[in-house]
């Protein structure tokens, strides 16, 4: 077995070759992962804000709910996935399976709870600091949301940046919808599980390297954003 | 589902006079305000003073309808609104600042109120904050902070100001800058109700003292009566300086 120091070496050799297959399989996985980020944050965020100004019977239920979800397997959300763009499955007409549309169906399902729970914590918190001072103001509703979405900014880089993290980290559900097809629907960690159980573990321990650099890269990007945004009191 | 309640803005009718009748707010086992009576015409700077715990801001937010009452009646002008109206405007005693410049902090409000975003510069150079509109609101200090805040309660043209001891902890130069917006507004015809601890900002700014003691209105009279000759025992104490217990 190669050591971590070989792998290091070789995923230093592969991003400096500049090999056209692992940047198709990183432009894939980042592809996939920050789109279905972004689906996440768009149904997420403002579920998790409504939640977090709602109240009304059933809360603590949904919250129950809402937080149990954040520890959805990957899996089971992979295999229903599956069952509805099969093509004896609800939606199976549409021809998805095995694309990345169904990678990015699968992650999205994946990580809007995780938005969605995280967010409305932060919301909450911010709410009760602004709460009588926008009654005063008379907003409405949807004024509401917006201001307390917009004014936790800041904040909510860091959840989709939790949800970027499972999304791009995440094997089960992509591999059952997606295949791990080469060219296709190839990311990282399905490429890793594949070149692991072939026994080629210097080229999984590189590109679980690489994977980590991506994931520390983003999140270096998003904690300078968020340091210059406490440096103006915006967070 | 039901969500906390929001404002009730649909209120367009002049809303003064103010009319007070047995109100009565508790607080748990607690009577915070018991059986306050007073009646408020629709011009001039009203004056709510009274030591601490006598009930003074919330007797505000129960008029602007933050809180609702558990008994008795405020009634605005012929209405009688159950919740805060768009005619009016509060300033808390800390401003809540939103987490944007303090330009956006204005045009927030104009925007949400649907009023001609253009007016923010008006407003900036009002309160002298002109040359910091591009600045975080949340680096000004207490006294811009506060001068903001106002900024943004006059962007929605109110009829009714309440001002909850703005100038708390303020320097006097601040204190006399937020007094002199204040009065601007006075004279362009909004009607202010203003709590202080601050017998010489009272004197200064008042047409009339609502003095309250213990949840009660001890006394309310014009201001020129007021200062001189206080009927009220409690009044009297307050103004020379012994504690009221």
């Amino acid at each position: 077995m190669q050591s971590m120091g070989d792998a290091l070496g070789l995923a230093v050799a592969l991003v400096l070759s500049g090999d056209a297959d692992l940047l198709e399989i990183v432009l894939l996985s980042l592809r996939v992962s920050l789109t279905a980020t972004a689906f996440a944050c768009i149904v997420g965020l403002p579920v998790g804000a409504l939640v977090a100004i709602g109240r009304f019977r059933g809360r603590s239920a949904v919250l129950i709910v809402m937080n149990a979800l954040m520890g959805l397997p990957p899996v089971v959300v992979g295999l229903l996935v599956y069952l509805h763009l099969s093509r004896s499955g609800p939606l199976g007409f549409l021809g998805l399976l095995y694309t990345p549309t169904a990678m990015i169906i699968a992650q999205t399902i994946l990580i809007a709870p995780i938005v969605a729970a995280l967010s409305r914590q932060v919301i909450e918190d911010l709410h009760v600091e602004y709460a009588e001072q926008f009654r005063s103001l008379c907003l409405t509703r949807t004024q509401t949301v917006q201001a307390l979405l917009w004014d936790a900014r800041y904040s909510l880089l860091t959840v989709g940046l939790a949800g970027f993290g499972r999304a791009v980290a995440e094997v089960g559900a992509v591999i059952i919808v997606g295949g791990n097809i080469d060219h296709l629907t190839r990311v990282m960690t399905t490429a890793i599980a594949l070149e692991t159980s072939k026994g080629d573990l210097g080229l999984a321990l590189a590109l679980g390297i690489i994977l980590l650099g991506i994931a520390l890269g983003v999140n270096a990007a998003v904690q300078s954003v968020r340091m210059a945004a406490v440096r103006h009191a915006y967070v | 589902m039901t969500y906390a309640p929001l404002a009730d803005c649909g209120e367009e009718t002049a809303i003064l006079p103010l009319a007070v009748r047995d109100l009565v707010l508790r607080l748990g086992e607690a009577t915070i305000l018991d059986g306050i009576n007073f009646d408020l015409g629709p011009t001039g700077c009203t004056m709510i003073m009274g030591p601490n715990g006598a009930g003074k801001s919330l007797l505000l937010k129960l008029l602007h309808g933050l809180i609702a009452p558990n008994s008795g009646r405020i009634s605005w002008g012929k209405v009688r609104p159950t919740r805060v109206t768009s005619r009016q405007a509060l300033v808390f005693q800390k401003p809540v600042l939103l987490r944007r410049s303090v330009a956006a902090n204005i045009e927030f409000v104009l925007r949400a109120r649907g009023k001609d975003v253009a007016r923010r510069d008006f407003l900036l150079d009002h309160v002298g904050l002109a040359h910091k509109a591009a600045q975080p609101a949340r680096l000004l200090s207490g006294g811009e902070a506060q001068r903001l805040a106002l900024a943004r309660a006059l962007a929605t043209d109110p009829e009714v100001l309440f001002l909850d001891e703005p100038t708390a902890s303020l320097d006097p130069a601040s204190v006399l800058a937020i007094e002199a917006i204040v009065s601007d507004a006075r004279a362009r015809g909004v009607r202010i109700i203003f709590v202080t601890h601050d017998p010489g900002q009272a004197r200064r700014l008042a047409d009339d003292v609502v003095f309250l003691e213990r949840g009660r209105v001890a006394e309310h009279s014009s201001a020129a009566e007021f200062f001189p000759e206080p009927q009220s025992d409690a009044a009297r104490n307050y103004l020379s300086g012994k504690l009221l217990v």
